[in-house]
């Protein structure tokens, strides 16, 4: 557990970043400080690793002040990402990963054999252990950074903006590792981020900061999106609330069975089992919804160029705002819902998932 | 001119490898000394331009009037090939302060920052991190260095230290072209030896950079 007691950081040249700091960081779940630019994020982080001494206050780890810690056996103990990755361009992906673990006096060939380990454990294909960095991308750079800063098996991890620098779909993959990675590893993250869409997704609690270092809210992702604390918390979580707060309660929905037909049959029988039906789900071999086709559009068979995959699928016990999206993304307006195999289970329509949420309202 | 040479050779060997003596020792030195100053010049900000403007400074004293002088501070004989050396030294740490600094100056932030934070002391930091990565700059530098002073030592022919300038001298005073030819020929390929020394070393020193893509 981390605790941050009235914790004020003046610069030399009187700027103060952050203004009588007080929050708790759980241990075992990952706490966003989330702000505009400036607004002394990674100042408030630098506390914990003490490369920033606060001017007044107390920073805590354990109960136990980080200003009366030696500077660099603490750090050994707490894993550190940052933006650009930081990767020493002269060791080898697989040097840069043991690090740590040489510092602290591990035999070189251990530490060898568990930074592979750890290579594939952050998605990345042991080859590239003998390269350097600059021969790898943005993002495998950063999946470096995370192994990297997680060798030495550190309790803490602080995390500055990691994933700012990659592209969305990159960042996606990224922080959906990340998840997944502290599912099984449960460190006490600190996770900095200027994104709030980002803050949300990863975050059991996020703390949105001012301009100044103030702590404007601290509150479970969706607390915040259903009740932000003032116009600037409010103004910064952004619009379409309602419908993102969606993304955080699941409810259960009921689902109606569907009528399908397999990819590849004649279109005969398409129009047979629809029933004049204007759309007609298609499957795969393995029960697998593909897309949807209009059977009297079909030629003699069901081809996969006949196919409207314009349709989102939703996983059982999926937050309704998935059910709503697979909905409301249908082209025959029934949101395809499947199990964790992926094969189908059955459909909802937009008015059963806002039922549930009425029903979730005003229960 | 060949004819010359031939007849010649030994001791045109013997100045080369004194040539070679008199610019290669300085150039090690003179890094050694740059090294920390370098260090000192880049952690220090205010220090930087003192240390910059000296060596700089240091750099516009013509060599000759260096020769003459050292041994007046040194108490040397002014025929002691010493007066070269540290003269060669002065010239090398001048030129090789600001390369180091800026050597270092080139490390990439992020890079510092990454190895602070997992705990690298500043003495771990310098040696396993960012003296390697000045390493490309501080070669360019040392090249510079290398053939300026080869160059520069010949010019202590004037005093009558024996090296490969001695034959252009020599040519000059019986006007008598091939001595001329020949030390401004060995005295080329002894920049280009050391020149391509230093790149060799680099290379070795510097595996990353050979492997990227
Ligand atoms: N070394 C420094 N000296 C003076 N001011 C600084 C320094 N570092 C940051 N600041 C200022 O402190 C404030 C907070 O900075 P920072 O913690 O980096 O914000 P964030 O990470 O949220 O963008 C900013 O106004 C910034 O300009
Ligand atoms: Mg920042």
């Amino acid at each position: 557990m981390i605790v941050f007691d009235r914790a004020t950081v003046v610069y030399p040249d009187q700027t103060v970043a952050v203004d009588q700091l007080s929050l708790t960081v759980p241990a075992g779940q990952v706490t966003v400080f989330v702000g505009p630019s400036g607004c002394g994020k990674t100042t408030s982080l630098r506390m914990i690793n003490k490369m920033i001494v606060p001017t007044s206050g107390r920073v805590l780890i354990d109960g136990v002040d980080v200003a009366k810690q030696d500077a660099a056996s603490l750090r050994r103990g707490i894993g550190y990402v940052i933006q650009q990755a930081g990767l020493f361009p002269l060791r080898s992906v697989v040097d840069n990963v043991a690090t740590v673990p040489l510092l602290l006096g591990v035999g070189r060939r251990r530490a060898r054999a568990d930074s592979m380990a750890l290579l594939e454990r952050v998605g990345l294909d042991p080859s590239l252990a003998r390269r350097y960095p600059n021969q790898l991308s943005g993002g495998q750079q950063q999946r470096v950074g995370v192994a990297r800063a997680l060798a030495a098996d550190p309790p803490i991890l602080l995390m500055d903006e990691p994933f700012s620098a990659v592209d969305p779909i990159v960042r996606q993959q990224l922080q959906d590792d990340l998840l997944r990675l502290q599912a099984d590893l449960g460190k006490t993250i600190v996770f900095v981020t200027h994104d709030i869409d980002e803050a949300l997704r990863i975050g059991d609690q996020v703390a949105v900061m001012r301009t100044g270092g103030h702590l404007a809210q601290l509150a479970s992702p969706a607390d915040l999106l259903s009740d932000p604390a003032d116009e600037f918390v409010a103004e910064f979580v952004g619009r379409d609330r309602g419908y993102r707060a969606l993304g955080f309660v699941s409810g259960e929905v009921v689902t109606r069975p569907e009528t399908t037909i397999t990819l590849g049959s004649s279109g005969e029988a398409a129009r047979r089992v629809a029933h004049g039906a204007d759309w007609l789900l298609v499957l795969d071999a393995d029960r697998r919804p593909v897309g949807w086709v209009r059977p009297d559009r079909l030629g003699a068979k069901v081809n996969a160029s006949d196919l409207n995959r314009s349709g989102t699928l939703a996983h059982d016990g999926a937050p309704l705002r998935a059910l709503l999206d697979a909905a409301l993304s249908s082209p025959s307006g029934r949101g395809v819902v499947v199990d964790a195999a992926g094969a189908l289970l059955g459909t909802v329509n937009a008015g059963d998932v806002v039922a549930v949420i009425e029903r979730e309202r005003s229960a | 001119m060949i004819g010359w040479f031939l007849d010649n050779a030994p001791r045109v060997w013997s100045l080369t490898l004194t040539h070679a003596w008199l610019s290669g020792v300085p150039l090690v030195i003179g890094l050694a000394i740059a090294l920390p100053l370098g260090w000192m010049a880049h952690r220090l900000p205010r220090l930087r331009l003192t240390i910059i403007a000296l060596a700089g400074a240091l750099y516009t004293v013509p060599s000759l009037v260096l020769f003459i002088l050292l041994p007046l501070i040194l108490g040397t004989q002014i025929l002691d090939p010493i007066n070269v050396v540290v003269a060669m030294t002065l010239y090398t740490v001048a030129l090789l302060v600001r390369t180091v600094s800026d050597g270092l100056a080139a490390v990439p932030d992020e890079v510092r920052l990454a190895a602070v934070a997992m705990g690298f002391g500043r003495w771990r930091r310098l040696v396993g991190v960012e003296l390697p990565l000045a390493v490309p700059v501080i070669s360019a530098g040392l090249r510079v260095a290398a053939v300026s002073n080869v160059s520069i030592v010949s010019v202590a022919a004037l005093i009558g230290v024996v090296q490969l300038g001695s034959l252009l001298t020599e040519g000059f005073q019986l006007l008598y072209l091939p001595p001329i030819l020949v030390g401004t020929i060995a005295c080329i390929l002894l920049a280009l030896i050391f020149d391509l020394v230093i790149v060799v070393l680099t290379r070795l020193a510097t595996p990353w950079l050979r492997r990227a893509a």
